[in-house]
């Protein structure tokens, strides 16, 4: 990186486990998030409850769950991209020494785009459907790294080249309408590496493409991962794409992580039910025909408030009377760097493979 | 004999131009000759990415949608020929299930109403509640859900009334189009394992169109790929998955992740370049030549490969003019390059 602001180089390679207690600081450090949504007349809902994050450059960090698990808010929160009205936030975000969540909004607009840039499952919805495409991408090379119209007109054509959209210079004349959806989240994707950002937030940045679109948009993360050493925070509902991209992965329910480990233990010896739950309902395309899905019965608004116990144990095959009564904690297992929040776990196997 | 038997179908949609004048400039080719067979009681599933021409193909074979050219024969009826009253007493006979089952339920209407609909529509005279309630008990919901409404249900058991509906007439043939693309994870496999335990107590033909391969993979017998309006390859799931022919079934069956980190690192990925070309313009020759990682000098863009059985593969088909050679190994693919990022100006 050129970048003269950048933190103190991690050495640790970027496929190397990093554990609950890093080496180096963290980048990205969030602690004890909560975020509590109310609205008059309604019960308020506890979207994320206590969570703790830990980002490292050069690594990614995968956040599973389900619909309304909170993986979403996590990150919104984070950015302080929710909404002040009706919305508590409590802990502390860091990022590389400041705290994101008591900086001024001025100072955090800048941080915003300049050194985090975050990637949405729509690229419709992100874009602005009456400018260029052109026009956005230079919007912010002018803004945050001051570049003159004629310089950002050619980093932007560089930049969609880079994300494998050929003809960049016609292109950018293109509006977003005019583009098919890989295309829309590639420029996307290209707005988000304007400023070479040091944290890249992708919230299921694949999900509305196609699987071949998909397998070219997962490369380009992981090369962007590798060769600049940014820090990435994946989070998706495809265990798929966890399992082949993430360092780390923390697996969400209600709003709390239940189940933390770096990819290979936790796909390897998943101890959560929910966790052993996913990976059985999902079909796998190397797995031999007729090997039956076990579902998790119910479904994601099945859920307990936590101050009254564990949250899935109205869907949970495994529950006990000590599942009920007071939350279970987030405390490591056989590896300190295997969280699992969890009385009653899935007794260690080998279950795939 | 098979259930469904489709040949030839084309579906074509014009492109028009102008106010006054009523020109049609163009035609999308959404479906562009196609052939398939359903055998009674099995599962066909019809795969590809979007803008393949899947959706139509199953609205298609549903007269849905009108045929340009082609014949859709239902148990020795040609259904393109048949109109009015005949027609719809075939429709009965095959169902649909659809992806959305919110936009696809009416939300003022109650499940008990939803469900006798198709039962009034032809014909069968009421009372229906012992016939709804059979239905829910089905799908595997409770009885109590007859007096409620859409929106008080969650995705999956949206789609359970979505699949109530399908099957309250005793049909054949269903068409599932994307049925548990739009439920979360732990909900789809309930919604599959519904599928495949209906099938069985009934008699059930499924044509699955989806775009997850796993999942169609898991449920269906037989697997068509379909890139932009045509079929590039047939083959048993399994024969599918071991012995990828076409390559566009290589690639796609690489591009797809598996959750299983030892798996995944090992894993030799054949990318794809570009885009799914327009159908309004799709590309001469073999339709997959502009983004094959096998493609050759010769044939390729010039000649329109036909579905094929290979030697020594039985019951696959194929439409790949070197489809020997790929399955030999005498071809390697062309590395795709994703550039890196380049690095900006200091």
């Amino acid at each position: 990186m050129t970048d003269p602001s950048a933190g103190p180089l991690i050495t640790t390679s970027a496929r190397e486990a990093v554990p609950g207690q890093l080496r180096a600081e963290p980048l990205l450090k969030i602690r004890d998030l909560t975020v509590t949504f109310a609205s008059r007349g309604r019960a308020t809902v506890r979207a994320v409850d206590g969570v703790n994050l830990d980002v490292a450059a050069g690594s990614t960090v995968g956040i599973v769950g389900e619909s309304g698990s909170g993986k979403s808010v996590t990150s919104l929160a984070a950015m302080g991209l929710l909404g002040r009205r009706g919305v508590e936030i409590r802990g502390s975000v860091d990022f590389d020494g400041s705290d994101l969540l008591h900086m001024p909004e001025q100072e955090l607009r800048a941080v915003r785009g300049r050194e985090i840039a975050m990637i949405f499952q729509d690229p419709m919805s992100s874009l602005n459907p009456v400018l260029t495409v052109g026009r956005q991408i230079t919007e912010i090379l002018v803004r945050h790294r001051g570049l003159s119209g004629r310089q950002a007109r050619d980093r932007a054509a560089e930049l969609l080249q880079s994300v494998g959209i050929g003809d960049s210079l016609r292109r950018l004349k293109s509006f977003p309408h005019q583009l098919s959806g890989g295309m829309r989240q590639r420029v996307m994707i290209a707005m988000a590496l304007a400023c070479e950002p040091r944290l890249l937030i992708a919230d299921e940045p694949t999900t509305a493409l196609d699987v071949t679109i998909s397998a070219q948009i997962l490369e380009l993360l992981r090369r962007l991962v590798a060769d600049t050493q940014t820090a990435l925070v994946l989070i998706t509902h495809d265990l798929g794409v966890v399992a082949g991209l993430c360092d780390r992965v923390h697996v969400m329910y209600s709003g709390r992580i239940v189940e933390s480990a770096p990819r290979r233990p936790l796909f390897a010896d998943p101890r959560h039910p929910y966790t052993t739950g996913l990976l059985a309902s999902v079909p796998r395309l190397d797995a031999p025909r007729g090997v039956p899905l076990l579902p998790i019965p119910g479904s994601p608004s099945d859920t307990l408030p936590w101050a009254r116990g564990c949250a899935f144990s109205p869907r949970c095959t495994r529950q006990v009377d000590a599942c009920l009564g007071a939350p279970p904690v987030l405390e490591p297992l056989a590896l300190p760097s295997h969280l699992l929040r969890c009385v009653n776990p899935v007794p260690p196997q080998k279950l795939l493979g | 004999m098979s259930l469904l038997e489709v040949r030839g179908l084309k579906v074509h949609f014009p492109i028009k131009k102008g106010i006054v004048l009523d020109r049609t400039v163009g035609q999308v080719r959404a479906v562009d000759g196609v052939d398939l067979s359903v055998e009674k009681g099995r599962t066909l599933g019809v795969v590809g990415e979007s803008g393949c021409g899947k959706s139509t193909l199953g609205r298609a074979v549903l007269q849905l949608e009108p045929i340009t050219a082609g014949t859709v024969v239902f148990d020795g009826e040609d259904l393109s020929r048949l109109k009015g009253s005949v027609l719809r007493a075939m429709r009965r006979r095959m169902q649909m299930v659809f992806q959305d089952p919110l936009a696809s339920l009416d939300p003022r209407q109650s499940v008990a109403s939803v469900l006798a609909e198709p039962l009034r529509t032809h014909g069968e005279k009421g009372p229906y509640d012992k016939r709804v309630r059979e239905l829910l008990d089905l799908v595997g919901l409770p009885g109590s859900a007859a007096n409620r409404f859409p929106h008080e249900f969650s995705g999956g058991q949206r789609q359970r009334i979505g699949i109530a509906r399908a099957i309250a007439l005793n049909p054949e043939l269903i068409i599932a189009d994307e049925p548990v693309s739009a439920l979360d994870v732990s909900i789809q496999a309930q919604v599959v394992n519904l599928l495949e335990e209906l099938q069985e107590r009934l008699g059930l033909t499924y044509l699955v169109i989806a775009h997850d391969l796993a999942v169609v993979r898991h449920i269906s017998d037989d697997i068509a790929v379909m890139y932009l309006g045509s079929v590039v390859e047939i083959a048993g799931s399994d024969e599918l998955y071991a012995r990828p022919l076409h390559p566009y079934t290589i690639a796609l069956l690489s591009a797809i992740p598996i959750p299983d980190p030892e798996v995944e690192d090992r894993r030799e990925r054949v990318l794809l370049t570009g885009e799914l070309p327009s159908a309004a313009n799709p590309p001469p020759g073999c339709r997959f030549h502009s983004r094959c990682p096998f493609r050759q000098p010769t044939r390729c863009a010039d000649e329109v490969p036909a579905l094929r059985v290979l030697e020594g593969f039985p019951g696959s088909q194929v439409a790949c003019h070197f489809a020997e050679q790929i399955a030999a190994g005498e071809l390697s693919p062309v590395r795709a390059e994703v550039a890196a990022p380049a690095p900006g100006p200091a």
